[in-house]
């Protein structure tokens, strides 16, 4: 029987010839990385380990971006945790604050994760490179503190549902909406335990930076991972970013699947995920029938939807445009490198122009830390990846998931909306 | 080594998330009691105020889902729960509950039959969970052989210095 992309990865990386899906393996890691918020606690773990130092200083990387730049002194207390653990360990992937970037954004962008990697990353939206054909997945703290020790990491082997994508999405539809649907398709746990396998020829139709948004969000279907085969978009970004080689892994033909799906990318709609899940979903057609929903706050950032596509299209939306009065518009770039590219596209200048709040990179509002916490009976609609009920702010504050182009048409009109109403 | 967990239930319904356990906005601290002060804070702010020392958790599906804030396990830990059965976990939470010594088990007849309240013991080395209030039992799932190993050690820091 065949294997899925997922576990011929997984098999290389055990050193075995074939894995099954429910099988228990241990797996050499090329990469284990942290941030500000887990690897304080991994750090503490770590020192409890009767190890010697880490497995190998040039497969960590240390991101201190959540509540970074220090949000008080409790945070800075964990920055300071993880600088002093760098310098003390010599760890090569350590990024102060200036070159530091929202980590899922920033390790492809630094050529740190390549396809048939195996990396893992205490952070749960690790998955997002997928994207680039690597295996990756979101583990906790004591995980990353035993992968830093001995770099390697237990694993089950898991089952997969196959995404077969076909057409091509229309104006307006990017990777957000393709992810949100296939959530409110299955559900916040329709992939629990399992991988996510993107295949077709819908798959060329979408940019890195869509398939970097939709493997990103596995999680949020309880996927483990979230992965696209390496094509020629692929191949392309890594010649522009990394230089390490790699090793490109397909699925078998005769590989099983627990579930297949077919999305037809060209039939897809601006998806909008309510409040308090991001299986709530509703296309922005069934939103124009409902009542009004006007937002209190605009969200444009996050690992999910903070890259160059991103803003390119929210400044497309914003060009020309001024958000609505008393409500607060808040776009972060990812990482330095787009914030640069920003800037340099006048996107920065267009952002400004329209009322933006524009922020140095970090998690901050996502998680509801800081830079765009919702007070009581606030709402917001957020490029982000979740909605649960606290999650940006007050218990009694909401959160709407939805892409760069809604997010920014919103901004404009005070309520959710889609761009073409702007048109 | 045996292991027996019994205790009143706090019951709580689907895709109760890491959010909730522990709210981020407590997260610029590391320290298990600090965080366990505020422990299922946005979900019940009764919680903190009425749990004892031994209580159990029951939840339904995707119990831990959203971020791998391992926080929330130790959270859950520190205020004194001795074991936390659901239909099923999210698979981060589960990997750190097993990795941080919270014992975890996944029993859905459980998840469904037993009540707020209700007194519960688990035995972990049957896998038989008893609702000593309704006089119900339950067979939940069985650890694999390698996960048990860490759980004998109390987690995985010991699980590993064990083999050095």
């Amino acid at each position: 029987m065949g294997m899925t992309m997922t576990q011929k990865i997984l098999a290389a990386a055990a050193g075995l010839p074939e894995v099954k899906a429910g099988q228990l393996i241990m797996a050499k890691l090329d990469l284990v990385l942290g941030n500000d918020i887990t690897s304080p606690v991994a750090i503490k773990e770590l020192d409890k380990m009767k190890v010697n130092g880490v497995f190998n200083k040039d497969k960590i990387a240390l991101v201190p971006d959540h509540f970074a730049p220090n949000k008080d002194i409790k945070s800075a207390e964990h920055c300071k945790c993880v600088r002093e653990f760098a310098r003390r360990n010599e760890i090569t992937n350590y990024f102060e604050m200036g070159d530091m970037g929202i980590e899922h954004a920033l390790l492809p962008e630094k050529g740190l994760t390549v396809p048939g990697d195996v990396i893992i990353g205490a952070d749960s939206h690790t998955c997002t490179y997928g994207a680039l054909g690597a295996f990756s997945t979101g583990v906790g703290s004591t995980d990353m503190a035993a992968g830093m020790a001995t770099g390697e990491a237990w694993f089950k082997v898991p089952s997969a549902i196959k995404f077969n994508l076909i057409g091509k999405p229309s104006k307006w539809v990017s990777g957000k909406d393709v992810i949100l649907h296939i959530i409110g398709m299955i559900g916040v746990d329709g992939a629990l335990y399992r991988s996510m396998e993107f295949a077709g020829p819908g798959v060329a139709e979408l940019s890195m930076d869509d398939r970097f948004t939709i493997s990103n969000m596995a999680i949020e279907a309880g996927g483990k991972n979230g992965i696209f085969p390496v094509d020629e978009k692929t191949v392309e970004y890594l010649n522009e970013h990394a230089t390490r080689s790699y090793k490109v892994f397909e699925a078998d033909a005769d590989a099983e699947y627990d579930e297949e799906y077919t999305i037809d990318l060209s039939a897809l709609r601006p998806t909008v995920a309510f409040p308090h899940l991001p299986e709530n979903t509703h296309t922005i057609d069934e939103i124009h029938d409902m009542e009004p929903i006007y937002v209190d706050q605009v969200v444009i950032g996050s690992c999910t939807n903070g890259r160059i596509d991103d803003l390119r299209i929210a400044a497309k939306v914003l060009k020309g445009r001024h958000k609505t009065p008393d409500m607060r518009l808040i776009v972060i770039p990812a990482t330095q490198d787009i914030y640069m590219q920003a800037i340099e596209e006048g996107l920065v200048k267009t952002f400004i122009e329209a009322g933006a709040v524009v922020s140095t990179p970090t998690c901050g509002p996502c998680l509801g830390g800081y830079m765009g916490v919702l007070a009581k009976g606030e709402r917001c609609i957020s490029t982000t990846n979740r909605n649960f009920v606290g999650r940006m702010g007050h218990v009694d504050s909401e959160v709407y998931l939805a892409s760069p182009a809604v997010a920014a048409a919103s901004a404009v009109t005070g309520k959710i909306s889609c761009p073409c109403e702007l048109d | 080594m045996s292991m027996n967990a019994k205790g009143t239930v706090f019951k709580y319904g689907d895709n109760v998330d890491t959010d909730v356990i522990i709210p981020a906005r407590y997260l610029n601290s590391s320290d298990p009691v600090e965080l366990a002060m505020h422990c299922m804070e946005d979900i019940d702010t009764e919680f903190v105020k009425k749990v004892q020392k031994g209580d159990i958790i029951v939840a339904n599906k995707n119990f831990g889902c959203g971020s791998s804030r391992e926080h929330a396990p130790i959270s859950i830990k520190a205020s004194g729960v001795s074991c936390v059965i659901a239909e099923t976990f999210a698979r981060i939470f589960y990997r750190n509950a097993i990795n941080i010594g919270l014992p975890i088990i996944e029993c859905p007849e459980a998840a469904k039959a037993i009540d707020a309240g209700d007194v519960v013991e688990v035995n972990f080395d049957t896998g038989v969970i008893t609702d000593v209030t309704k006089n119900l039992t339950f067979k939940g799932q069985a650890f694999p052989e390698f996960m048990q190993k860490i759980i004998a050690c109390e987690g995985l820091v010991n699980y590993i210095n064990s083999k050095q």
